[in-house]
């Protein structure tokens, strides 16, 4: 079980995250989404370690991990899937899955990973995580490289973001599979009605806060209600 | 060769350089071991100052070794090797130099290399410089590298220093006629108060010949790297220089490009990127479960490859 406390993130005399509570069970899906802007990746972040809170305390498992670093909340099974994956150079997708997975894998089972998000076939391992790879592909090694570790509390930022939609379809998949079968929590941020669908729980999030949490239907009930400004509008 | 000497010997070349088709091993500024081929033919020079390389034209996958070792405190080693490849011949070209110094004197080893290629020639030359020992003296290589490339040739240039090297002072020159492509890379890490220099002269003289450079460097602690190169486009023709620094603790690096076009067809680009590890990066490989260092070893090891 992961708890978020009163997380308070403040930058230029802006709140990016004001007040944040939330209780994310082990072993169900949640997705997070909202509007640009509303805080969905440095929420992720401060979860991971990238960013720290400026207030506010961090519990897994009823252990305090507020102060740990990234590495160590690595090791307690946390894992995070960039929103802009990062390159590299000189560092292959074979010796990137090596990291993931801690292990001496074999190209066989690395193409197994890759498989996964949809990049079959021997000719990725060797390449480089650079620039000579499309945005989409450089998505999908980003994405394997998370599931590659099989974390306890796993979190993907915007996983369909430049990836088309044949391949999205396959994506959907796995994270249905993932959903069914994980034993710990997946969090992913989406603005995907086929990712929304597959949630257990959705949260809301905007300006920095979470506006509500719960299924599919009440959250699109809270999105697509007609607000007050707007009646206004139409009365005139 | 002694045990030691191997092992020097191991750090420049992997593989067993006595399996070569030809070699040519120097060991403290004498020539030790030497293997011949009909096809490639070493002759030395006069008073153990170099050696002669012959390779006849057509020849096909030839390998020549010609490694030196330096173990003598105080010696200060000069060498010509004029590699002279013929039409179309297709040649991998091993070299480099390993110093052990365990005394208090300098030792220094300057291997002056000429390349002559014909035309079609192509040439693959490996070279990798290291420097081991605990002696207080120092560990100084000076290459110069010239190469002077015939209508269609092509050669890879691949240099490596990793470790040990006090000071450096590289130049490689070259001037390329028509139809020619020159790659180079090269890749230089340095620490504790290591200084290297290196320059690169490229002079584009035939229609259509092309070259890339690309340099990577790693400056750790309080060592100093300076980069300058200066390429000359005669003609129609096509250059790309890329020059990549990581910097780390008190590690400075210049890099000083000059690209001078003097044809309007000329087509010559410079790209320079100095500063310290991406922050991403190391964010990145510490989500996988790797500590600060870790990451920073396997970026900067990715980075040198
Ligand atoms: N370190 C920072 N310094 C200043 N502003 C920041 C910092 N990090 C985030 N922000 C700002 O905080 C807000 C929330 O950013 P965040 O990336 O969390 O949004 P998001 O919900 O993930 O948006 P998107 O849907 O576009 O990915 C944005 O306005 C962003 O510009
Ligand atoms: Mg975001």
């Amino acid at each position: 079980m992961l708890e978020l406390k009163d997380i308070c993130f403040e930058r230029d005399n802006k709140k990016i995250l004001d007040h944040i509570n939330l209780v994310l069970d082990t072993s169900k899906f949640y997705v997070i989404t909202g509007p640009n802007g509303s805080g969905k990746s440095t929420l992720a972040k401060i979860i991971m370690g990238i960013e720290k809170p400026d207030s506010g305390k961090i519990i897994l498992n009823g252990e305090d991990i507020t102060d740990k670093t990234i590495d160590e909340r690595a090791k307690l099974g946390i894992g995070f899937a960039f929103q802009q994956p990062v390159q590299f150079k000189g560092i292959t997708v074979y010796d990137l899955l090596k990291l993931a997975t801690k292990k001496e894998i074999s190209k066989h089972e690395a193409c197994t990973i890759l498989s996964k998000v949809g990049l079959c076939a021997l000719e990725y391992v060797d390449r480089e995580v650079n620039k000579s790879l499309s945005g989409g592909e450089l998505k999908r090694i980003e994405i394997a490289s998370v599931m590659a570790r099989n974390p306890y509390i796993a979190i993907f930022d915007e996983p369909e973001a430049g990836i088309d939609l044949w391949s999205f379809q396959n994506l959907t998949e796995v994270f249905k599979e993932i959903q069914a079968s994980s034993s710990g929590t997946t969090i992913v941020i989406s603005h995907q009605e086929r990712i929304l669908n597959i949630a257990d729980e959705i949260i809301l999030m905007n300006s920095g806060t979470i506006q509500k949490v719960g299924e599919k239907e009440e959250i699109f009930d809270h999105i697509f209600k007609p607000k007050k400004c707007c009646k206004e509008v139409s009365a005139r | 060769m002694n045990q030691e000497d191997k092992e020097l010997l191991s750090e420049i070349i992997e593989d067993d350089p006595t399996k070569a088709d030809s070699y040519n091993i120097r060991k403290n500024g004498k020539g030790i071991d030497r293997k011949v081929n009909p096809n490639i033919d070493i002759v030395p020079k006069e008073e153990n100052s170099g050696i002669d390389i012959y390779v006849k034209e057509d020849t096909l996958f030839g390998t020549v070794n010609i490694p030196v070792i330096i173990t003598e405190s105080g010696l200060k080693d000069v060498v010509y090797n004029d590699f002279h490849i013929g039409k179309n011949a297709n040649i991998i070209i091993v070299a480099g130099c390993g110093i052990t110094n365990n005394g208090h004197k300098d030792a220094r080893h300057d291997g002056i290399h000429r390349f002559y290629l014909e035309e079609g020639a192509r040439v693959k030359y490996i070279e990798r410089h290291c420097g081991l020992g605990v002696g207080e003296g120092k560990k100084v290589l000076n290459p110069v590298t010239e190469i002077h490339m015939k209508k269609g040739s092509y050669m890879v240039m691949d240099t490596t220093q990793t470790k040990g090297v006090d000071d450096t002072n590289r130049i490689t020159k070259a001037s390329l006629d028509s139809d020619t492509t020159l790659v180079i890379t090269e890749k230089i890490l340095t620490s504790n108060d290591q200084v290297a220099k290196t320059e690169f002269e490229v002079e584009l003289n035939g229609e259509n010949a092309s070259t890339h450079v690309t340099s990577r460097s790693v400056a750790t602690d309080d060592s100093y790297q300076e980069f300058t190169s200066n390429i000359i486009g005669n003609t129609k023709c096509y250059a790309h220089v890329e020059c990549d620094a990581i910097i780390k603790e008190n590690g400075k690096v210049k890099a000083v490009p000059e690209i001078y076009a003097k044809n309007i067809d000329a087509n010559l680009i410079h790209e320079a990127a100095i500063g310290k590890i991406a922050g991403e990066q190391l964010l990145k490989l510490m989500s996988l479960g790797l500590s600060e260092k870790e990451a920073e070893e396997v970026i900067i090891n990715g980075f040198l490859k």
